[in-house]
């Protein structure tokens, strides 16, 4: 319950959180909402001797949508993501999966760039902006780069950030699309049972594009390229739904938890997956 | 491991409290501030039973060290009402059974005031899906919902009133 | 002078029994001014917190303390070396065993406590925690109770295996007791002899009560006067003065042991834990009061489960389907100390109510307790003791002889239900029942929920489903349960040798307002507001003028506290009793001062008025000031009175629900579209308070049959030790309930009360249970264990080929 002892920086600006990070290397992490990080150091399963609070850098906040293109601060929480009209209006799938993460409180303080960049398997945003083929901006002592949601994670835990390096930023278009996040828990404030985020965009009555992301079904987001490609072309009626999920089922790898063994997580990804793509297209 | 100067607003009075940075906020309050209202029931920030309001957030104070705090304006229970003029909320509580142990009170009344700046006029499923960051072992809820439900009646009622 | 108040008006502004009254302790907790354990700072206090182990059985080769001493603050580190001079290092559980309170050369389950370190604050205790080096040598790991009682792994090495425990001999180095009620032979009889037999295996998974209030104590050793004073979360305040009395060597009258608030019991809090006698003996070896308070891992990990019983039984019955016989057969897992919290003579609590609410003839019960490597217990979690258990089973029985039937089970029930005239009514595993009427109670739910009309619509929704139409199936669960509470009769209910009466004591004031001491302790079921209801209908004294206090053992007469729905049917008694010995001494002092015979003056609402002439009468206000200013012969001054309360019977409330559920085959979420519950309480002090607790015994019947359990793996790590896994519903997950009642008085209590705190809980999660396997029987399903989370319901889906 007790965390063990650390010092505390309080940066006021991303030149200043770089270099605590460069000074103390594998003994300092930053904290953003706190609420993945907070309970690890309570447990003591994280040992974090330099604590750099980012709440203060102004260039971490903000939502801008400007010519198509939608640039979300690191440091956005869950409810100013929900509460927000235009990327309501830009992109809705946000403002629905965002409401299916955690509870009320968690949601004031849990921001978009906590998680994304830890790695947790758990977390819903990463599938979602693999789906919405997001970019993450990350700053280091040698400059600033973007990598691909798509190609940021590599296994639990694991991903394309170096030690040094802050997320700042999430970028991607805004697209008119058919979308749904679909959830299936054990109760708010779990992870996914299972979960999918769908995109789905019409020309005429066929599927045009169609990107379907998969969440707590491997030790990464999984962003499925066969199903998105099994729907292409169809006016999604059952036998491409069904293909889509084969496809979709493929590229998973569920471990036995408590919320169930292998088998049932299989069987419920298909459900989860169909349900996912009949609500998208239906908003198509 | 450095004890550093902590500078907050608590219940509309400004308070000066020395703490380690490891110190979460909960304890503070509840052992520096002697605010006992807000309380622990667990480590994994789950039950809510430490809900308090900063800076217009309801927030978990378990899940947050003191030293993040500062220069923030928080409200707890204590912040709500007194004696001789308690709100809507803790009068509603009263009224409709919404408490048994109140070991949740403190952070269920808390968060049902932020729930209700957010929106004053919830449903059923609004105000269920508003308190499901607050565990309660007791009531079942129903009481908890119906006492929400009421206050928000009586707040628009009163605005109405006022216009 | 003409009265201006109608006597209706007298009537409700006492707020007696039947008000629904608001809540006296409601204007502290909602403004954040309870007074929990927690909340206790006393000057100089250090802070406790413990060692623990994290495997489930292994040898404790050294502890090195040296590094935790060698921190800044830290002022002891105890081990079982250091309290075994004061023999503190075992303690004796309430259930006839002994149990470590820091391990002893070994540990028996994960989480375990194996050193307490004292300092200045949580923080510096915290790392010290963390410095303490330990030693383990792992040993084979037992988690299944039935390879327990073939293993040749000896848990308790601490026993003697061939000496008998302490409720007969034990079969086996693991086995505990054997506990049997009835006639096995007899009924062994009856069932091979049957027309129809039903077997059915069960599990009632281990769960835990989980109070939101973590348990913890504040102890303060006054080395000057020489008394103790210990703070806890106590449900039997008086009893733990006791325990510790015995244990310390210090006398129960410089001890002094205070129940604050306490933000949930559910009977977790009922038992001493290793925490509590280690602040005791650091208090004592340092001076100054020491705190120790668990977080939620702690608690769910180490403290009180419940349940953890493994049932087999077997129904008889007729071709109509009435019964003739039950057999029931139990396998206990009690962890691995027997610290279960039963009356001495009940190893295996009431489960002998197992007969539930049907007139059966012949019965037998067997239970075997066992030892495992899992946390110690088992605790009557918002029942009475093992009721839930019992009740399920039976529940569980008769729907399964429903089946084997080829009938409707609300039917079979019906025909089976002991009749109204039969009570008093005594079963066959030895209990008197003492009053009900189940028909009416069942036919008024199924009428108010349109029972049949429920079929015709499940009827429909299998056709539709099996014509491929629709993926969700429809449940109708049902439940109609007898809860035995109020424990209970000193002759043969004790705790810990403590006979089980309860306690109340009254003293009015000379300006008419009263305080009233309990020997029970609320947790949160509202005693301040209830008991002076009781009070204000028997004397006469507004409800709001009446103070009533509990949980001092220095003021508070002697109770056995407040679990299993007790207080209402023995110190509610108490309270009406001694109310009726106020009565008794006012009607005297009424007569003194109207210059009448006692005999010419009679009760009325709140004074004394003379028969016949009732204009002219005395107030209890006046009555009360007389008692302080008059010299009546014969009479001694002041107005007090105090009651101890041996009940002559258990109480037996009971009630019909009926839950409607769906579920939705191909990702096991079930949806509750409907849940009604009747209960009969007897009378009915406050509605308002019995209807929340029907609300929350409910809610926990839901967690517990649809995910809340304590899961082991096979070597005895806890998988359900945060509240990620182990599951406590969001308001978000729980439906509104339906609250209806008949009322059947008590014919020995008092006032006909029978207590209700815990029947919803007992009659909930067979109800919530059966929805489920209701839902699945048309499809084939006869049973299947509980929990009923989503995996589970799915794979009951799977296993009867709904996937395909």
């Amino acid at each position: 319950m007790i965390t063990a002892a650390f010092e505390y920086h309080r940066p006021s600006d991303i030149a200043g959180a770089l270099s605590v990070l460069e000074e103390h290397g594998d003994d300092a992490r930053v904290i953003a909402g706190g609420h993945s990080l907070i309970p690890m150091m309570k447990l003591r399963m994280a040992e974090v001797p330099h604590l750099i609070d980012l709440q203060d850098i102004a260039d971490l906040k903000g939502i801008t949508i400007e010519g198509g293109m939608v640039t979300i601060g690191a440091m956005t929480t869950q409810h100013e993501l929900i509460n927000n009209e235009a990327l309501l209006s830009a992109t809705p799938i946000i403002h629905e999966a965002a409401l299916q993460i955690a509870d009320p409180q968690v949601r004031y303080m849990g921001t978009i760039g906590g998680n994304v960049a830890n790695g947790d398997p758990g977390n819903d945003m990463p599938g979602l902006m693999q789906c919405l083929d997001a970019n993450f901006t990350l700053e280091g002592p040698d400059g600033t780069r973007s990598v691909k949601a798509r190609e940021f994670y590599e296994a639990a835990y694991m991903t394309e950030r170096e030690d040094g390096e802050i997320l700042t930023q999430i970028t991607f278009s805004a697209v008119d699309a058919g979308y749904a996040y679909e959830k299936q828990k054990r109760k708010i404030g779990d992870y996914a049972t299972a979960a999918c985020a769908v995109l789905i965009t019409k020309d005429g009555d066929k599927i045009a594009t169609a990107s379907i992301a998969m969440t707590n079904l491997s030790d990464v987001p999984v962003l499925s390229e066969a199903a998105g490609e099994a729907l292409v072309g169809t006016s999604c009626d059952a036998a491409a739904i069904t293909a889509a999920v084969a496809a979709a089922l493929e590229d998973i790898d569920p471990t036995e938890d408590n919320r169930g063994p292998v088998e049932f997580k299989m069987h419920v990804a298909g459900i989860i997956i169909s349900r996912a793509i009949a609500r998208a297209w239906s908003r198509a | 491991m450095t004890n550093q100067i902590v500078k907050m607003t608590v219940n509309g009075e400004k308070k000066e409290i020395f703490a380690e940075p490891r110190e979460l906020l909960i304890y503070v309050l509840r052992e520096k501030l002697g605010l006992t209202g807000p309380h622990v029931g667990c480590e994994t920030s789950h039950c809510g039973a430490c809900t308090v309001e900063i800076d217009g957030k309801s927030v978990k104070s378990c899940t947050m060290f003191a030293v993040q705090a500062e220069g923030a304006e928080i409200t707890t229970i204590e912040g709500l009402g007194t004696p001789d003029n308690l709100h809507v909320l803790q009068e509603n509580f009263k009224e409709h059974h919404g408490l048994q142990c109140g070991y949740c009170t403190p952070g269920m009344i808390t968060r049902a005031h932020r729930l209700l700046q957010e929106n004053p006029n919830p449903t059923e499923e609004d105000v269920r899906f508003g308190i499901s960051g607050n565990i309660c072992r007791c009531t079942g809820y129903q009481n908890i919902v119906k006492s929400i439900l009421s206050a928000a009646a009586e707040l628009n009622a009163a605005k109405e009133a006022a216009q | 002078m003409k009265d201006e108040v109608t006597r209706e008006e007298r009537v409700t502004n006492l707020k007696g029994l039947g008000s629904s009254r608001k809540r006296v302790e409601d204007a502290r907790f909602t403004q954040g001014k309870g007074h929990y354990v927690d909340d206790i700072n006393l000057p100089g206090m250090l802070t406790g917190d413990f060692v623990r182990s994290p495997y489930a059985h292994a040898r404790v080769k050294s502890i090195n303390i040296d590094a935790a001493m060698a921190l800044d603050g830290v002022v002891a580190v105890l081990t079982a070396k250091d309290l075994e001079p004061l023999s503190l290092h075992w303690m004796p559980t309430l259930a006839g065993d002994k149990q470590m309170v820091l391990a002893d050369g070994k540990v028996l389950f994960q989480g375990q406590e194996v050193a307490f370190v004292v300092a200045k604050d949580r923080y510096i205790a915290a790392d010290a925690v963390e410095l303490v080096e330990v030693e383990y040598e792992e040993l084979p790991v037992i988690v299944d109770p039935f390879k327990s009682l073939q293993s040749d792994v000896v848990l308790r090495e601490d026993l003697d295996p061939n000496a008998p425990g302490a409720h007969g001999p034990r079969k086996h180095h693991n086995h505990i007791f054997t506990w049997e009620v009835g006639d096995e032979d007899g009924t062994n009889a009856v069932i091979d002899d049957a027309d129809v037999v039903a077997t059915e295996e069960m599990y009632y998974h281990r769960t835990h009560p989980c109070p939101l209030e973590p348990c913890g104590s504040v102890a303060s050793m006054d080395k000057v006067n020489g008394k103790l004073t210990l703070y806890g979360t106590f449900q039997a305040p008086h009893v733990v003065r006791t325990v510790a009395s015995l244990l310390s060597g210090i006398e129960e009258h410089n001890i002094r042991v205070v129940s604050p608030d306490i933000g949930g019991g559910f009977g977790n809090k009922v038992g001493v834990y290793p925490g509590y006698v280690c602040s005791i003996v650091a208090s004592i070896v340092t001076g100054v009061p020491v705190k120790w308070v668990e977080d939620r891992m702690e608690n769910l990990m180490s403290t009180a489960f419940a349940r953890d019983y493994w049932m087999k039984g077997k129904i008889s019955a007729t071709k109509e389907g009435k019964i003739t016989g039950l057999h029931c057969h139990v396998t206990a897992d009690h962890g691995a100390f027997d610290a279960c919290a039963d009356p001495t003579k009940f190893p295996a609590g009431f489960m002998s109510i197992c007969t539930g609410s049907y007139d059966i003839p012949i019965a037998y019960l067997g239970v075997d307790g066992v030892y495992t490597n899992k946390a110690p217990g088992g605790v009557s979690y918002r029942c009475s003791f093992r009721v839930t258990e019992a009740v399920y089973f039976i529940e569980r029985m008769i729907e399964v002889l429903a089946i084997e039937l080829n009938m409707d089970a609300a039917e079979l029930r019906r025909i089976n239900f002991i009749k109204k005239e039969q009570f008093p009514y005594d079963s066959a595993l030895g209990w008197e029942y003492d009053s009900g009427d189940y028909h009416t109670a069942w036919d008024k739910a199924l009428k108010a929920v349109d029972y049949e009309g429920l079929r015709k619509e499940q009827a429909e929704r299998v056709a539709a489903f099996k014509r491929g139409e629709t993926r969700t199936i429809m449940g109708i669960g049902l439940s109609f349960f007898t809860e035995i509470v109020g424990a209970g009769p000193v002759k043969n209910c004790d705790i810990l040798g403590m006979g089980m009466f309860d306690s109340c004591e009254i003293r009015i004031h000379p300006t008419g307002s009263a305080i009233a001491r309990l020997g029970t302790i609320s947790q949160g079921q509202g005693h301040a507001t209830t008991f002076a209801q009781i009070l204000a209908s028997e004397i006469g004294i507004p409800a709001d003028s009446i103070t009533i206090e509990e949980g001092d053992t220095d003021t508070a007469p002697y109770g056995l506290g407040t679990y299993g729905s007790r207080s209402t049917p023995v110190a509610g008694a108490a309270t009406a009793m001694a109310g009726r010995k106020i009565r008794a001494k006012a009607q005297m002092i009424a007569a003194y001062l109207l210059e009448v015979h006692d005999d010419d003056v009679e009760f009325d609402v709140d004074r004394f008025v003379i028969k016949g002439a009732p204009e002219r009468f005395k107030t209890m206000g006046e009555i009360a000031y007389a008692a302080y200013n008059q010299a009546i012969p014969g009479l001694e001054p002041g107005l007090e009175a105090v009651s101890y309360y041996d009940p002559p019977n258990m109480t037996y409330p009971f009630g019909a629900y009926v839950c409607v559920m769906d579920i939705d085959v191909d990702t096991g979420v079930p949806k509750i579209n409907r849940f009604y519950a009747l209960d009969d309480c007897g009378t009915r002090i406050n509605p308002m308070v019995i209807e929340g607790q029907i609300h929350g015994g409910l809610t926990e019947a839901l967690a517990v049959a649809l995910g809340q359990e304590i899961a082991y793996d096979d070597m005895g790590n806890c998988k359900t030790a945060t509240l990620m896994d182990f599951f406590l519903p969001t308001a978000w997950e729980v439906p509104n309930f339906e609250t209806d009642f008949t009322v059947t008085p008590s014919p020995h209590h008092p006032i006909g009360a029978k207590g209700v705190g815990e029947s919803p809980h007992v009659g909930g999660v067979p109800c919530f249970s059966n929805a489920v396997q209701d839902a699945f029987r048309p499809f084939g399903n006869r049973h299947t264990n509980m929990p009923h989370d989503h995996w589970r319901i799915w794979k009951t889906a799977n296993d009867l080929g709904l996937h395909d």
